[in-house]
């Protein structure tokens, strides 16, 4: 038995190692036909990537793409596509930084309303699709899709002047009001040229804690693994599949909302034209990777801020940054395929090793029998 | 026809080993083995679905290989599939002509052909209908008419007769023959001995995966072939003492389900059924599939609301009561396709073990689950019930058909349910975990246990059941004594032919059993 | 979507007989004529003269285009039994390649790289999903990722330097490629718009619509025209079309046949992808003239969504492609006083949805209609336009509009998004 679960830890290392590997290997390729030098780069970017603020930078990122991953991670445990983190997150953020930029609370209760907010907004623009896919059989994939081009437009709407938003200073930029400082979540200082971890981080590792005890230690966690492996087994054993099918879209959009939250608490204070955008693939990216265990999720959210960071510093060095979304485009693509693969030969190899033990016990008995 | 020491490896497993076969023109050959014994294998290396890992296989005195199932059918090799391979959404006539349009065109000519064929052979097959709306038997007509339309001379059948009504298998019976009569050779996978006896010429035994002999139809009885096919004698569903008691278990009143199809036109599923099971009695429910037997478990498990009717288990009434509320309060369930709804196949067997039950224990403790208990407690049914596999840890998936069904009864035993709701329970299993659980279900009985028993082996229904009722368009339209009834005369009021209470008739014949 | 294993199942009891009701020709005509009585009503009402304007079809048809192409594509792709997901990203290659192509020598040479790139994309998408039996959704998504990330890197690689840029190219967008012919049929084009001009309920919204369809119509319209034509026949009248879709409706009795299911599900996949190539080649050579990133908008999953709507059959797919594009068409023309307009269209179809629904008994579904219905109305009549933001949003919403409205009476391929093993039959 022993033997069996090492081989299968191997196998899934295998798998995400493959990809990079392979995406190397291609992003090599394309800087050469393009007549750069790949090992240039990619010196570049290792050297630049592990400098101490480039540290700092990679774990504020990666608390953020992390929390995507995980909302993410929560819908693929269903079968479910939650592709519309994108939406939910932005929308989450953007009322929790209105409602927050409102009210001034002391700070034990304006954090806490600002997080409930923001998953409260999350959640229901995420259930919007739920409700859809369960009454009506709309599909999620094309559902949340939509509802993130319209959450674009609900908060261009919202953001301006008059509205909800206010111009700043400078008249420059537009951005909800700031929020007070009984809104500030603590950081952790690494010193004046690194800058400062985020206090979500903390957080974000929680949830991650969370995610994995309710999923793997809870009757409802086996339930939404159940509806996930198959959902006609799950029905025939006594689940709702509509109820979790909501359920779970719920708490995939109420995680999302959580998305904005380092960068609202810990950072910009603001939800301004320039918030981060596009946080909602990269989660998708991220899980996929990561195969919706807490701990791969973890690895590739990092391996995903490491990347964006030393895109910059390529820029800087007359590479093209966007080499780097190539990198990641080719390592999404490879691992899904290289996981298949993996998942395949596992099952295969587990057949094989069935059938000898059962071939051998047969054997023991008849020499028992003997 | 001729294979020679035909061998076929799977990863571990070896389906076929030294298989030798003769097979004359013109003639019903029969190849009879119980499930698993290699005979599905066997017929697909014969059809070009699989390829031999040694062997010979000799056609009209030419040696061939087969590299797809094109290769079979250009010698004349036609497959009919146990499960019938048919896409309901296209026409019969698509779905004939699919992969052989070079040979009359897709229309107007490909339907006079298929006219033609059906004709000449008596089969009543309308081209233009969708195959969604066609019945077994005439599905199985369609996958007859696909082989013959490609000018087989040579046809498979694999386990027709296991959808069948007794009627439709004297009438499958007699195609075989006008077959026959052409000069065709067919050759025809199964497992009812009595059948097989009845319309075969040749018989060739298969067990654990190799040929152990051939047989004369005209001089051989059931007994010898199934001595030849288990070695031993083929274990029987039959009951002894009656265990009835006039304690209500489930109590069915007035079970009325109506479905509306895309057209719009109303069909009644169920048709206001009405019985009663007692403590300690089992109750078997014979029926055509796909005539209401699977939505009314669904209904008593709770998974289709019905649109009238009341339920109630030991005297509490469980009309509105959720799925699982219903399992909670002692509903065990043995699914028709553990597949679809009994297992996680990819999930390893102590979760198995939780499915159907996560709320109980020793699965969970209050909100949180208790895998230690849950592993325990997987091992014990693995060692009480005989699931023959190395761990626990292993997928469903990894298991056989009959070690995956004795898991899920271990598994549904281990609660003591109180009605246990078993949907052809021992469908393409073997024959030994078949006798296993046949034995469960009889103990479970003398200890008070009220069983609902859906099968298509009127065998097992008529061997293990205490009542026997007949389902017939939703409705309950016969009932039968179990001691004296035969497959016949069911099989007539499966067909709509006959209800009421069934008499046993003088004129039935003697029956080997 | 989630793909559930089906096995064959079994049969249903003999039915009552009763006739098939498929949509009929007249029936169509009926519901076409009905439709058009009632837009002009509304048009008639609240004086939006746009909503039947000849420029306003011209434009629809040209934003109906790629959303009808992407349908397209999918149709091919999930009559074969494979969820096609990275349409969008097939658009984008095919925005980006024809517009490549495209600035550098001749327009046509551009639709045929940017069919080209979308077939690159296809054969990837058919790679990982039939060959290595990646989930289909799983690996559309990362197509499209995938897509994104190598047309950023090569536009700022090509755009951003030498000649492109001194001809406007910069990192999000390309240098402007000629312009494709278009048709125009001279008389009867000024004599519709004469017709058009004069406002007369129904005949004036016949002329406009008639007149959008002969005027200014570009080469590519047409184009489309005979694929969507040509996409029925192969697939529904012959052989070859007969094997494609058995792929997707039960391909292990394809198999078991000799029908190459591998090869099928290839050719179709790659097909599909040269569909959406095409689709975003359009997109950059006619309603604009270069690559812009971002070109797509979504017009992939709005083309998914027609084929839904479409019952996954040419006919309705054309019908749900024609309306995306109108309601596309709507917004960006005119903005808020026309899509204003939409809102009492939109009020007088849910009050008509609710009534059917009541007289047919289903109360709480006949009530949440007419609820709606209500609610729209008393925004219509509060406000006088629609504010522009949300303009912007008016093609997605009315796919999710469409998409729960219809979603009950589909039928899709049996074997759509299956992972599909050779030998799998049991």
């Amino acid at each position: 038995m022993k033997k069996i679960d090492k081989e299968r830890v191997l196998l899934a290392i295998a798998a995400p190692l493959l990809a990079i590997a392979v995406s190397f290997l291609v992003t090599a390729l394309v800087l050469l036909v393009t007549g750069k030098q790949p090992f240039d780069a990619f010196s570049i970017m290792f050297d630049y990537g592990f400098k101490s603020d480039s540290q700092v930078y990679i774990l504020d990122k990666g608390t953020t793409y992390y929390i995507a991953g995980l909302a993410v991670a929560v819908g693929f445990r269903m079968n479910l596509f939650n592709i519309g983190v994108d939406g939910q997150y932005r929308m989450g953020a953007f009322f929790a930084a209105a409602v927050g930029g409102a009210v001034s609370l002391p700070n034990f209760l304006q954090i806490p309303l600002i997080i409930v907010v923001a998953m409260l907004v999350g959640g229901m623009w995420a259930g919007i699709a739920g409700l859809l896919k369960t009454k009506r059989g709309v599909s999620e994939v094309i559902a949340t899709i939509m509802l993130n081009a319209i959450a674009t437009n609900v908060i261009a709407y919202f953001l301006q002047p008059g509205r909800l938003g206010h111009l700043d200073k400078a008249q420059t930029q537009v951005s909800t009001t700031p929020l007070p400082s009984s809104g500030y979540l603590f950081n952790f200082d690494m010193g004046e040229l690194n800058g400062e971890i985020y206090g979500f981080i903390v957080i974000a590792v929680l949830l991650g804690i969370a995610y994995w005890f309710v999923l793997g230690r809870t009757r409802f966690g086996f339930d939404l693994r159940a509806v996930g492996l198959s959902e006609s087994a799950a029905e025939a054993s006594g689940v709702s599949v509509k109820r979790m099918v909501l359920t779970s879209m719920l708490i995939s959009g109420a995680l999302a909302g959580l998305v904005g939250m380092p960068t609202l608490l810990n950072d910009a204070h603001k939800f301004g034209t320039e918030f981060p955008a596009g946080v909602g693939f990269v989660g998708i990216s991220v899980a996929l990777l990561g195969r919706n265990n807490p701990i791969g999720v973890a690895l590739a959210a990092l391996l995903w801020a490491f990347l964006e960071r030393t895109s910059t510093q390529l820029d800087f060095e007359d590479f093209d940054k966007e080499i780097v979304g190539v990198m990641q485009g080719v390592i999404v693509l490879s691992v899904v395929i290289a996981y298949e693969v993996v998942r395949r030969y596992g099952l295969r190899r587990q057949q094989q090793k069935v059938g000898e033990e059962l071939a051998a016990q047969a054997k023991n008995k008849q020499e028992v029998a003997a | 026809m001729e294979l020679r020491g035909i061998t076929k490896r799977f990863p571990g497993v070896v389906a076929n080993h030294d298989i030798d076969i003769t097979v004359r023109r013109g003639t019903v050959h029969a190849l009879i083995g119980e499930n698993g014994a290699g005979k599905s294998t066997l017929m697909k290396i014969l059809y070009g679905m699989q390829k031999p890992d040694e062997g010979t296989i000799t056609v009209d005195g030419e040696q061939v290989a087969f590299h797809n199932p094109g290769d079979a059918i250009a010698r004349g090799i036609g497959m009919v599939h146990q499960h019938f391979m048919l896409a309901d959404n296209l026409t019969v006539l698509e779905n004939v002509v699919l992969g052989s349009e070079k040979l009359h065109g897709i229309g107007g000519r490909a339907r006079a052909k298929i006219m033609e064929i059906s004709d000449a052979y008596g089969l009543g097959v309308r081209p233009d209908a969708l195959v969604e709306d066609l019945g077994v038997a005439d599905r199985q007509r369609v996958e007859i008419l696909k082989v013959l339309f490609r000018g087989a001379r040579t046809l498979i059948l694999d386990e027709p007769t296991a959808v069948l009504v007794p009627q439709e298998v004297d009438a499958l019976f007699d195609n075989l023959r006008g077959l026959k009569a052409e000069g065709l050779t067919v050759i025809f996978i199964s497992h009812k001995l009595g059948e097989v006896l009845s319309v075969a010429d040749e018989i060739t035994v298969i067990r654990r995966g190799t040929t152990v002999g051939s047989a004369d139809p005209k001089h051989t009885t059931t007994k010898q072939l199934a001595e030849l096919m288990v070695g031993s004698e083929l274990p029987s569903p039959e009951t002894r003492e009656s265990t009835v008691t006039d304690e209500p278990m489930l109590v069915i009143e007035g079970l009325h389900l109506a479905e509306f199809d895309l057209e719009g036109i109303e069909r009644i599923v169920l048709d206001r059924i009405s019985f009663t099971i007692h403590k300690g009695e089992v109750l078997g429910i014979a029926g055509v599939e796909g005539n209401g037997q699977a939505e009314l478990v669904e209904a008593i498990m709770g998974m289709l609301p019905p649109d009238a009717g009341d339920l109630s288990l030991d005297g509490a009434d469980i009309t509105h009561a959720p799925t699982r509320k219903r399992r909670e309060d002692g509903i065990g369930y043995i699914p028709e396709d553990r597949h679809r709804h009994g297992l996680l196949l990819e999930a390893p067997l102590w979760e198995n073990r939780i499915l159907g039950h996560v709320t109980e224990r020793p699965n969970s403790k209050g909100v949180l689950l208790d895998p230690a208990a849950a592993r325990r407690d997987t091992e014990r049914i693995v060692r009480e019930y005989d699931v023959r596999t190395p761990g626990i840890e292993v997928t469903a998936a990894s298991l056989s058909g009959g070690n995956q069904q004795k898991l899920i009864v271990g598994r549904e035993m281990s609660h003591l349910p109180k009605l246990l709701i078993a949907s052809h329970p021992t469908r393409g299993v073997d024959v030994g975990a078949q006798a296993q659980i046949w034995d469960q279900i009889r103990e479970a009985r003398r200890e008070g246990l009220a069983v609902l028993l859906i099968s298509a082996d009127l065998d097992e229904l008529i061997g293990l059941s205490d009542t026997l009722r007949v389902m017939y368009r939703g409705r309950l339209v016969a009932d039968a004594d179990p001691a004296t009834i035969t497959p016949e005369e069911l099989g007539s009021a499966m067909t709509g032919a006959a209800s009421g209470h069934l008499e046993h008739g003088e004129n039935a014949g003697g029956e080997d059993r | 979507m989630t793909a559930t294993m089906t096995k064959t199942p079994p049969p249903a009891a003999p039915k009552a007989p009763g006739g098939k009701r498929r949509l009929t020709l007249p029936m169509i005509m009926l519901i076409i004529a009905g439709a058009l009585a009632l837009v002009s009503v509304v048009r008639i009402i609240t004086g939006q003269d746009q909503l039947t304007a000849e420029g306003q079809i011209s434009a629809a048809l040209g934003l109906a285009v790629p959303i009808g192409l992407a349908g397209l594509a999918g149709l091919w792709s999930e009559r074969a039994g494979v969820v096609n997901i990275g349409l969008e990203g097939m658009m984008i290659l095919g925005t980006f390649f024809g517009a490549w192509a495209g600035w550098q020598s001749s327009p046509w040479i551009g639709v045929l790289t940017g069919i080209l790139g979308g077939m690159a994309g296809g054969l990837v998408h058919a790679f990982a999903t039939v060959t290595f039996g990646v989930d289909h959704i799983v690996s559309g998504v990362a197509i499209n990722i995938l897509a994104l990330g190598t047309t950023q890197y090569l536009a700022k690689l090509w755009f951003n330097s030498g000649e492109a840029a001194a001809k406007g190219g910069n990192p999000k967008q390309s240098p402007p490629v000629d312009s494709l012919p278009s048709i125009t049929v001279p008389g009867l084009s000024d004599w519709l718009h004469d017709i058009e001009g004069h406002g007369w309920f129904f005949v004036s919204d016949i002329a406009g619509i008639l007149g959008g369809l002969v005027t200014d119509l570009s080469v590519l319209t047409l184009l489309a025209a005979v694929l969507f034509v040509g996409s029925f026949f192969i697939l529904w009248k012959t052989s070859f079309g007969l094997r494609l879709r058995s792929c997707g409706e039960n391909p292990v009795a394809a198999e078991s046949l000799g029908v190459n299911v591998y090869l099928y599900k290839y050719i179709a996949v790659i097909v599909s992808g040269g569909l959406a190539g095409l689709a975003g080649a359009f997109l950059a050579m006619v309603p604009t003239h270069i690559y812009l990133e971002g070109q797509t908008g979504g017009r992939g999953y709005i083309g998914l969504a027609a084929m839904i709507f479409g019952n996954w059959r040419v006919g309705g797919l054309a019908t749900g492609a024609g309306l995306f594009g109108y309601s596309d068409a709507l917004q960006l023309r005119n903005g808020g006083p026309t899509v204003h307009a939409l809102l009492l269209l939109l009020v007088v179809l849910l009050a008509a949805l609710g009534a059917w629904k009541l007289w047919k008994k289903a109360f709480v579904q006949g009530a949440i209609a007419v609820g709606v219905a209500a609610l729209v109305l008393v925004w219509y009549v509060l406000t006088d336009e629609v504010p522009d933001e949300f303009v912007g949003s008016t093609p997605y919403v009315v796919t999710l509009l469409v998409l729960s409205l219809s979603a009950q009476r589909l039928r899709m391929p049996k074997a759509d998004g299956m992972r599909y093993r050779k030998g799998q039959g049991k």
